[in-house]
């Protein structure tokens, strides 16, 4: 039960230390580093790799920018499970859509309740 | 004799005032107390930061111009630049002043290229008063050149903190008791092809290294002549570099150097490397270096301000990073 | 001094970054993001019809949320600083570029401000991710389709 805490805290954990590597490292802007780490997420879900890393971290996986990449595959994949190739146009925001739904609206929201402010 | 971009002025025309205006957070700089006024808020009570920003030079102005017993119809020329896009800030503050205005983008240099300008309209006969400046806001420039404010991007020790600040000048014709502007260098572009927006520092050094070893040349000066040396806003590391570049070229004695955006949020972490901006080198040279030289604590100075000549775009699209830096020799009798 | 001369000097003198350092932290923040976002998921799953596979739906939407209160309140880029990757990586950065876009362009209006360069930082994510979901899938069915693999 407490299990999971720890595995997910853990993971989650290492994707990030993954993407300081990326920044300190080989020295990419954060826009390079997350796009690679949602390619990464995407392909695992090809081998179908990611749901089985999930059963096993919880939100070590999910929370991750990687469990984007993930979800727009996984939902394409289903479809396309479905109605053949044409499913791959039509599932891909299906899973997704919750992360994405809500970073626009609440986005949206903060622009109306809040102003940048300069301070250190 | 004409040197290539080394300028000695016949008539050594006077900085007659000078006025500085900041924004909240620059009350933690250790100059604060010489600025003539601090607003309390970082938009400085206007709706934008761009008008912020405007507001600022027009105040620094009014204040430059107030001190000499002047309003904006008795100036000749207005030479401002700031760094938003197409320098908007300035022109703004031209439309609301009614001054004769050139606008100058030498980016954080504009401090003193803007002084050299006004100098040489001054030298030639046809300026009487002449307002020179620069600003810069935080909100408006970290946006244009970096990311939105609110980004939680990590900043590593070179990077610097654009601040909140402007500075004008009433340069005039030479009169005593006032510092007086006697020579200048005008700095090349220089590019050593570093390419990382966050150590601007670095990149500008190479600059300042060029135009103080050619104003050293130039005039045949040496860097015992000067009480300080001050640049623009290199921060530690870019200081740091200038020394070893002294150095290589046989200065040893660096103790005069000192540079405004290192020191202008003192020793304070949270600022990184340092200050920088266009604002900064400005309000620097025109309240604490000003100050000191009308108080004859400071004779002779030599001041070099920096600037990095990219924008997104050209870092976007792959570009190295070209820097110049400009000198002024400021004297006191 | 040449180009490659200079860079010797520059990067004698350039602090570096600690690269252990950050490494810690990130970690450090990363996960307990992730630990946080594990409760929440804790919490759909006890008080709502939610299982543990479907509680990551709104277990992402409370933490989109959070790191919109964190960012209006200029926290999101203190915890950035520290965290680095650690703040970027998960879900909570994602809103962090979105909400920070959107509330930096509210002077240029609703229309031409917020709602142009509300995905300015998070439009390369979401089309790198669609790009690449679409490539998967699209490898993956052909081959179902020629029998080399199965779903």
């Amino acid at each position: 039960m407490f299990s999971i805490y720890i595995t997910a805290f853990i993971v989650g954990g290492l994707i990030c230390v993954i993407g300081q590597l990326l920044f300190d490292v080989a020295k990419l802007t954060p826009a390079h580093t997350l796009c690679i780490l949602v390619v990464a997420g995407s392909i695992l879900d090809g081998f179908g790799l990611y749901e089985p890393f999930i059963d096993f971290a919880g939100a070590g996986a999910t929370i991750p920018i990687t469990s984007f990449g993930n979800s727009l595959t996984h939902g394409a994949l289903a479809e396309a499970e479905k109605h053949g190739i044409i499913g791959v146009l039509t599932g891909m925001f299906e899973v997704t859509s919750s992360g994405i739904t809500s970073a626009i609206l609440f986005g949206f929201i903060a622009s109306f309740l809040f102003r940048s402010k300069g301070k250190a | 004799m004409v040197t290539r971009g080394v300028i000695q002025f016949k008539t050594a025309p006077s900085i007659a005032s000078t006025g500085v205006t900041a924004g909240p957070l620059e009350r933690k700089s250790p100059f604060s107390e010489s600025f003539d006024k601090i607003y309390d808020d970082e938009r400085c009570g206007q709706d934008t930061n761009e008008h912020g920003h405007a507001k600022l030079m027009e105040d620094a102005s009014m204040i430059a111009l107030s001190k000499v017993n002047a309003i904006p119809e008795d100036a000749d020329f207005l030479l401002t630049g700031d760094l938003v896009n197409q320098m908007t800030p300035s022109n703004f503050c031209a439309t609301t002043l009614g001054i004769p205005y050139i606008g100058l983008f030498s980016a954080c240099a504009t401090s003193v290229s803007s002084l050299l300008t006004a100098a040489i309209l001054t030298d030639a006969g046809i300026s009487e008063l002449a307002i020179a400046g620069s600003s810069s806001q935080h909100n408006a420039i970290e946006r244009q050149f970096r990311y939105p404010i609110e980004y939680g991007v990590q900043k590593g020790d070179s990077a610097q903190w654009t601040v909140t600040a402007a500075g004008a000048a009433a340069v005039t014709p030479h009169s005593e008791g006032v510092p007086s502007i006697e020579r200048g260098t005008i700095g090349k572009a220089i590019d050593m092809g570093l390419t990382d927006p966050l150590n601007m520092g670095a990149a500008m050094a190479p600059a300042a290294a060029d135009t103080l070893f050619r104003h050293l040349e130039g005039h045949g000066a040496s860097v015992e002549d000067y009480d300080v040396i001050m640049t623009g806003d290199l921060g530690k590391t870019g200081y740091e570099i200038l020394k070893r570049l002294a150095d290589l070229q046989g200065i040893r004695n660096t103790d005069n150097f000192r540079d405004a955006g290192m020191e202008f949020y003192g020793k304070d972490t949270k600022f990184f490397a340092g200050a920088s901006g266009a604002g900064c080198s400005a309000a620097v040279y025109f309240s604490e270096i000003y100050n000191k030289m009308l108080s004859r604590q400071y004779k002779r100075v030599l001041l070099i301000a920096t600037g990095a000549l990219l924008s997104p775009m050209s870092y976007q699209q792959g570009d190295t990073i070209p820097c110049t830096a400009h000198a002024i020799e400021l004297t006191m009798k | 001094m040449d180009k490659e001369q200079y860079s010797t000097i520059e990067q004698e003198i350039s602090p570096k970054p600690s690269i252990i350092k950050n490494v810690f932290k990130a970690f450090l923040t990363g996960g307990i993001i992730c630990l946080i976002g594990q409760f929440i998921a804790l919490f759909y799953i006890t008080f709502f019809d939610f299982t543990e596979r479907t509680a990551s739906n709104p277990t992402v939407a409370t933490m989109v949320f959070i790191s919109m209160l964190l960012t209006g309140f200029g926290l999101y880029k203190k915890i950035g600083q520290f965290g680095g990757a650690g703040a970027a990586v998960p879900i909570t950065g994602f809103g962090n570029a979105v909400v920070s876009s959107a509330i930096e362009h509210r002077t240029e209006g609703y229309v031409l401000g917020v709602g142009g360069n509300i995905f300015k930082l998070a439009g390369s994510v979401i089309l790198w991710g669609v790009f690449s979901a679409f490539a998967v899938a699209l490898i993956k069915t052909i081959l179902v389709k020629l029998g080399v693999v199965s779903w």
